[in-house]
């Protein structure tokens, strides 16, 4: 297995651009999961009866594989990002929606009985209580997404898309593993440093957690 | 859409589309062998390890790890790279498949290993239980249902990515929507994609099954 050096040399503004495309369609799939994700898991965490409909909902969508979810979408949305878009948005979800509930359920009793005593209103405790307790269990949840969309944009490839998946058709067709070794590469850093950004951001957003430990 | 539907519908029942060496029943067959067989290699692999890690308590920056690395690896990409290095062999599916099947069986046969409570391994070797004795009948009894949902979702993933086994020239149910793609027949495509997810879900709900049955005494035990 040897590296061409030079076809990554020629090819730099590809490898960049297709690393740009690749994280924007991860970092919509996960920006557009959370939105659908925040309001769905206060629903479930407040509606007993519906948390374990959309619990259960959200797993049965993880069986789906990935390149069947795309391909279910070709009706809808055709050969294009949007169709990438919602088919990672659909995964993210699930590992999001999971996560959100249950941090949500991680908040004290106690906590929400003390900020109704002082007479908070119920959406600002859970904008200003709730949701920041519950962020160490949501963040987990979207590093886990995040992480998994990187991975999961190259599948799309099959559909036209795929960020840096297109270098895997691209090595393939022309038995040429060049850039399917590159392909690989960039996805895992893309992976690596989007996970410890995630780590960063969540320690400057709960500097409470750190005074404990 | 309507009739999208309907021929999808025919597609699926058509008792054509059943038999012979590129028939559903066959394509099924093929895909089962490929998923079974990696999750098997990869229970082989990663159980013992987890198992380690968790009775030993060393390793467990790995265990821990492990996961975020291989949910990170496109498999994809994988394939593809063994395929052209290994030339025209079905080891390029098995490794790509096991590679990802075994961080998610490390991770939770460690995490359900950790989660066994330190006190009742105490108490187990306090009554003179011997460190096998331990690992035998006190921790992978407790650690069973994590080892379980491990091994279920390492399976789904392996179900889900077999398809692409079709993408280098080989079967399963990845065939109908590779030549699909190719021949612009979007029937053949939604066909193959929705037999993939259904034999994801009825595997998923037999290991459910089997993992309910194997712990009914427990939940008697629990009343």
């Amino acid at each position: 297995m040897t590296i061409d050096w030079s076809w990554i040399g020629d090819h730099t503004d590809d490898l960049t651009t297709l690393t740009f495309s690749h994280l924007q369609a991860a970092l919509s799939a996960v920006f557009f999961g959370l939105l659908i994700s925040l309001p769905l898991a206060v629903v479930a965490h407040r509606v007993r009866p519906l948390r374990g409909f959309l619990l259960g909902l959200s797993n049965v969508l993880f069986t789906i594989p990935s390149i069947a979810i795309f391909v279910l979408l070709l009706p809808v949305s055709g050969l294009t990002r949007t169709t990438t878009v919602i088919g990672l948005t659909i995964y993210s979800l699930v590992v999001l929606l999971r996560n959100t509930v249950e941090g949500l359920d991680s908040v004290p009793a106690k906590t929400k009985e003390a900020a109704k005593a002082m007479g908070t209103r119920p959406l600002r405790t859970l904008l200003t209580v709730e949701l920041p307790l519950a962020l160490p269990v949501i963040m987990a949840g979207v590093r886990i997404a995040t992480v998994m969309s990187i991975s999961l944009v190259s599948v799309a490839t099959y559909i036209g898309d795929g960020g840096l998946g297109q270098l895997f058709t691209d090595g393939f067709q022309r038995n040429f593993p060049t850039p399917v070794i590159a392909g690989v590469v960039l996805t895992l850093l893309l992976a690596l440093v989007a996970d410890a950004l995630l780590v960063a951001i969540q320690y400057v957003l709960t500097p409470w957690t750190r005074r404990r430990a | 859409m309507y009739e999208l539907f309907k021929n999808l519908g025919s597609w699926l029942i058509s008792g054509d589309q059943w038999s012979g060496s590129d028939g559903i029943a066959h394509r099924i067959a093929e895909h089962l062998e490929y998923s079974l067989f990696a999750t098997l290699i990869a229970a082989a692999i990663a159980l013992p390890l987890g198992l380690l890690i968790g009775h030993t308590g060393k390793g467990a920056f790995l265990a821990i790890n492990l996961s975020s690395f291989g949910r990170a690896l496109p498999t994809v990409g994988l394939v593809v790279l063994v395929f052209l290095i290994s030339g025209l062999s079905l080891w390029s599916v098995y490794v790509a498949l096991v590679v990802l099947a075994v961080p998610a069986i490390v991770t939770n046969t460690y995490a359900g290993m950790s989660a066994v409570d330190p006190e009742v391994k105490d108490a187990a070797r306090g009554q003179g239980m011997r460190g096998h004795q331990v690992l035998f009948q006190v921790e992978i009894p407790l650690a069973l249902p994590l080892i379980m949902t491990g091994l279920r979702l390492s399976l789904i993933q392996v179900v889900s990515t077999a398809t692409i086994a079709a993408y280098v020239s080989f079967g399963g149910l990845g065939r109908y929507v590779f030549d699909g793609l190719a021949q612009r027949d979007l029937v053949q495509v939604l066909g193959g994609a929705a037999l993939v997810a259904i034999v994801a879900v009825v595997l998923d709900l037999a290991l459910a099954g089997l993992q309910r049955y194997l712990f009914r005494h427990r939940r008697t035990a629990a009343h």
